[in-house]
């Protein structure tokens, strides 16, 4: 008890610091929310849990990286997004759409076995360097002041695009054709197939469309965080936590939940080794797996009703 | 019953016919790796057990190992020579448990025997397994499938940031493990044969566990789980106590299987944590068609000895991806089990 004293007193003292230490906890909360999302959206179509989630963030800011040597910022981040959308519908096509009702364990080992050949091809295209994307506006030391506050305009561009996903995303499932059509595919697909609803495009969308968003992630938080052919395991399971932390499947409960996880990770410093920073998130996960499966933010029938 | 006799017979005699072939060609360095892969195949088997007929999936056995291979590693190499004076010290001194020897420049280390590290590392593996195991085999599919890897990378990390465990350099001149006088489990050159017969032995008996736990009672009630839990604790199976012995089971194996091999290698390094490690196992079940001993341990050989000797080259962990997609997608009833009329007419049924 008396150490969080201590870090209280600490942050009325430093008041900068404390913001800076949010900042930090917001962006990378961000990104959380958004790879949390994207297994949302796989999941709530096909009930599997694609563990190569992370590895769409990885690809979008890679290949970001690549394509801006010859194209500006805005352009190849345009093309980077569409091509991993184009490599999140190819996965599955090639491999998941033919399988007739595989179980869980199988689908399991599949995405085990994508990611890591995503991530071993990765590695032969680009090696083991650590890369970045330049800042969008502005560079490294560039800063916007709030009430005296210094945050780098990043943290903002990271806040406000993945915002604009989130807050799309909501309207592209309640507003559109083919986002109420994966809704109902994810209530119920027999009914849905019955209807007349192409269950087997909308599962094919599904990834198309949380690999969108993932490398649309990769790209805004690359500068801050840099990239690296090995990125997407810490940020596959962070991003996993997440999504239980706010119960599977509920996407606005994942932002709350990337929020919770990303400071409490930056503040995570000020008590231990930054080494040790990853096994937060992984206790966390245990945690709400041991205690708590349908998430802070979900109901225990409800929960009891999904089959994994 | 008897059927599976013949087979360890058959298996003994291979093991036998493959140290003499390799001798007579004059390439008995075959056997190192050889060794290697068998105590590789350990870990497998234990998961055999516990993915093929129990049905749970565990992505943290790298995790086993490595407790298992740090625990004899650390025991057996921290010299207690500044702390000789002490009382506890003496009195582990007076019961036999030290061990005390030259390194190379001469200076005395006093260790602990490796007999200690090995039966500690052992106990170890099965509290941690049983400690984990309750609230980790409440959950299925992804939850568990997410919350063994969880364990894993939690081992990797606290090996990789513990100046104890060599960070990332891991432990090295970790001494030979004298098992009996004259019998040394140690990578010498003249002890390359015994040494693999020793490891050759663990996975017989490893083999001859399985093959009569399966065939009884407890197997029953495995395949049972596996099948249908809920039906199998309603016809009165103690699924949850079955699934806790399976995984201590699984893991006091792997365990083993890390701290022999770490007396064999002399030293031990993180990459023995890693997840990839674990994924590598899984792979190997898998291949082997999950449920099938024969299989996991033909294939554990096949895979591990290929990858040590090095065939694979830079592409090591993609290969064991593309295993693990390739045969979940067209035979996840494993590699051997393959049947090329029955495939012919299923495509020819289809067209």
């Amino acid at each position: 008890m008396p150490l969080v004293f201590c870090i209280i007193f600490d942050c009325i003292m430093n008041i900068e610091l404390f913001f800076q230490y949010v900042a930090a906890g917001v962006t990378y909360g961000f990104i959380y929310a958004i790879v949390a999302i994207g297994f949302n959206i796989i999941y709530n179509t096909t009930g599997i849990i694609n563990f190569a989630q992370g590895e769409f963030v990885m690809l979008g800011s890679m290949t970001a990286i690549t394509l801006n040597a010859f194209m500006p910022l805005s352009l190849a981040i345009v093309l980077s997004v569409l091509i991993t959308m184009l490599v999140g519908a190819v996965m599955e096509i090639l491999f998941f759409r033919w399988l007739e009702s595989p179980s869980v364990l199988r689908m399991i080992i599949i995405t085990i076995g994508l990611s890591i050949i995503i991530r071993e091809i990765a590695l032969a295209i680009w090696g083991e360097n650590v890369r970045a994307l330049p800042y969008f506006t502005g560079n490294e030391v560039s800063s916007v002041s709030f009430a005296g506050v210094h945050i780098s305009p990043q943290v903002l561009w990271v806040v406000g695009i993945c915002s604009v996903m989130v807050v799309g995303l909501q309207v592209f499932f309640k507003y559109f054709r083919y986002g109420r059509q994966m809704r109902a595919c994810a209530a119920n697909r027999e009914v849905a197939r019955l209807c007349g609803i192409n269950t087997k495009n909308m599962v094919t969308l599904s990834f198309v469309l949380s690999a969108g968003i993932g490398a649309l992630a990769g790209c805004v938080v690359s500068p801050i965080t840099y990239s690296q052919y090995n990125m997407g395991v810490p940020l596959a399971i962070k991003g996993f936590t997440v999504a239980i932390l706010g119960g599977l499947g509920n996407s606005m409960a994942a932002v709350a939940g990337g929020l919770l996880l990303g400071i409490l990770e930056s503040f995570s410093v000020w008590v231990m080794p930054s080494a040790y920073k990853d096994a937060i998130a992984i206790s966390i996960m245990l945690l709400i797996l041991f205690f708590r499966p349908a998430g802070l933010f979900g109901r225990k029938e409800e929960f009891s009703l999904k089959e994994f | 019953m008897r059927k599976g006799y013949l087979q360890i017979g058959i298996l003994c005699l291979v093991l036998v016919l493959i140290d003499l072939v390799s001798a007579s060609f004059g390439k008995t360095y075959y056997l190192t790796q050889l060794t290697m892969s068998l105590y590789y195949s350990l870990v497998v088997l234990g998961l055999v057990l516990l993915m093929g007929y129990a049905g749970q999936i565990s992505l943290g056995h790298a995790g086993f190992f490595a407790i298992g291979g740090y625990t004899t590693a650390v025991l057996s190499t921290y010299n207690l020579m500044k702390y000789k004076d002490a009382a506890v010290v003496k009195m582990f001194s007076k019961a036999g448990l030290l061990n005390l020897r030259e390194d190379l420049y001469g200076a005395e280390i006093l260790s602990f025997h490796p007999w200690v590290g090995i039966v500690l590392s052992l106990a170890i593996a099965a509290a941690v397994a049983y400690i984990i195991g309750i609230p980790v085999l409440k959950l299925k599919g992804h939850y568990l499938a997410m919350a063994t890897l969880g364990f894993g990378i939690i081992v990797y990390r606290i090996v990789l940031g513990t100046p104890l465990f060599g960070e990332a350099d891991g432990v090295s001149d970790v001494p030979p493990f004298n098992i009996l006088p004259g019998l040394s489990i140690s990578g010498e050159m003249d002890e390359r044969r015994i040494n693999y017969y020793i490891a050759s032995f663990f996975v017989v008996v490893m083999v001859y566990i399985l093959i009569n736990l399966i065939n009884s009672r407890v197997g029953r009630a495995l395949k049972a789980i596996h099948g249908a839990e809920d039906a199998a604790e309603s016809a009165g199976v103690d699924t949850a106590n079955y699934k806790l012995k399976v995984f201590i089971l699984s893991a006091i194996v792997a365990a083993l299987a890390g701290a022999f091999l770490t007396h064999f290698n002399g030293g031990i390094g993180p990459s023995e944590a890693s997840v990839m490690k674990s994924v590598r196992y899984v792979a190997i079940v898998a291949a082997g068609g999950m449920a099938s001993v024969w299989g996991g341990l033909t294939m554990a050989m096949l895979l591990n000895f290929l990858s040590l000797r090095g065939y694979f080259g830079s592409y090591d962990d993609a290969v064991f991806g593309a295993v693990l997609i390739v045969i979940m997608l067209f035979a996840p009833e494993g590699i051997l089990r393959i049947n090329p009329l029955k495939i012919l007419r299923m495509s020819i049924k289809k067209s």
